[in-house]
């Protein structure tokens, strides 16, 4: 994490490049079907013009250090396909509230939740 | 190789969307080779389209980058630097 | 039916990551509302994600490992790839996408590693997706200021006459190292010596397996 006790540099947190840093980890993980998934909105939503991968990335470096921290690699890439598909007006912030509420009520497992 | 161009990367550090690594700003190349033009990603990330720019491949010592200390030092590091993040400089040592 | 996916690993050898019998988080449930809009609104079709999905899936180590070992063995296609790694690739009926690829060949002289410290970009249309130790905070962080460190946690130590060249993914390029061919391999085939060539050594974070390794 960032040394708070140094004043501000300028220097985002995503760019590390030279910072001292531990061993490379090697876990590794299979990827499930939900984060092929959002890899897949990513590459269609993307290549269809309705957003770019900066904007994805923009929109990962502004969720800041701690997203990096807790949340995992496809969890931060969903938060920010969202946010560049509501801001290109693919669709409402009221419409993905609704969609979500109506998801989370078929199930309480993603292959419940996920099938209409 | 005969007659690298040099160049600095500026040393800036605005917020926001950029693709130079702040471990690079300041630091002196040459250029490896061109391309390009492509979109300036500062433009792109905010919904905008400005025009595109050239993409410099960018070579640059380690001891340049980290300092006399660097092991060892004629390692290098290369990155694309979007060109209006360059200025010309003369090479660092006259030959 | 419900059951521990801890307990097993996958064909790969890896552990599963938590995904249908397990309680649907907030970012799931995120993903499934956003897919259905993108459908309903007519940006894409559960077809065209299942044909995304399935595309990602085909691309493997296993064809930048046929393009390593065309480069070894045909002298015409290596210049070709290392004047234009993306046409090359393409010729050879790999489909990349619109991806701009750049070939960096080692040499006993030279050795090249890959890194993103902004994020993690990856020649991801030739290889598939980076592992997991590719968009970790320590490769990103260290690779650019102590490659060697980093190759010596890798298990490959290299010679001090040999320069490290560490490329930083920085833009629109996206790089694939052709590994040094290894001795004792003289006549072999392009499809024998593709099994030498590891997801690691076209990274730069390994060698190609030497004749006994195999």
């Amino acid at each position: 994490m960032t040394d708070q006790s140094e004043p501000f540099s300028g220097r985002r947190w995503h760019d590390m490049g030279g910072d001292a840093a531990g061993e490379i980890p090697t876990d590794q993980h299979d990827f499930s079907l939900w984060e092929k998934r959002v890899d897949a909105l990513m590459i269609i939503a993307s290549g269809k013009g309705h957003f770019t991968v900066d904007g994805l990335r923009r929109v990962l470096e502004d969720m800041g250090e701690d997203a990096f921290e807790t949340m995992t690699y496809y969890e931060r890439w969903i938060m920010s396909v969202n946010q560049n598909l509501i801001e290109a007006g693919v669709y409402s912030t009221s419409e993905l509230a609704q969609r979500m509420t109506e998801v989370a009520a078929r199930g309480a497992t993603y292959g419940e939740a996920a099938s209409e | 190789m005969s007659n690298p161009q040099y160049m600095r990367v500026r040393h800036d550090m605005p917020p926001g969307h950029v693709r130079t690594p702040s471990y690079l700003r300041g630091k002196v190349g040459w250029i490896e080779r061109t391309l390009g033009p492509f979109a300036n990603p500062e433009e792109l990330a905010y919904g905008r389209n400005g025009p595109a720019l050239p993409l410099m491949r960018m070579r640059f010592t380690m001891s340049e980058v980290w300092g006399p200390d660097a092991d060892p030092p004629d390692d290098t590091i290369d990155a694309e630097i979007y060109s209006h993040w360059l200025e010309p400089v003369e090479p660092p040592h006259a030959t | 039916m419900p059951h521990d996916h801890h307990d097993h690993l996958s064909p790969s050898g890896h552990p599963y990551r938590p995904d249908d019998d397990h309680p649907l988080t907030y970012w799931q449930q995120m993903e499934i509302a956003v897919r259905e809009l993108l459908i309903e609104k007519g940006v894409t079709t559960a077809q065209e994600i299942n044909a995304q999905i399935d595309a990602m899936d085909a691309r493997t180590p296993s064809n930048g490992a046929a393009v390593v070992a065309r480069a070894w063995t045909d002298p015409v296609f290596r210049s070709d790839l290392l004047t234009d790694a993306s046409a090359a690739t393409r010729a050879m009926g790999f489909d990349i996408g619109p991806m701009k690829l750049i070939a960096l060949e080692n040499t006993p002289d030279t050795h090249n590693i890959v890194v993103c410290t902004l994020c993690s970009c990856y020649p991801r249309n030739l290889l598939g997706l980076p592992p997991d130790w590719y968009k970790s905070r320590a490769y990103r962080s260290r690779t650019v200021k102590e490659p060697r460190k980093v190759l010596a946690e890798f298990g490959v130590t290299l010679p001090p006459a040999t320069t490290v060249r560490v490329h930083d993914s920085t833009a629109d390029m996206r790089y694939v190292v052709i590994p040094t061919r290894p001795a004792g391999t003289e006549g072999w085939r392009a499809d024998e010596l593709s099994k030498l060539v590891t997801r690691d050594s076209m990274i730069g974070t390994g060698l190609a397996k030497t004749p006994g390794a195999l």
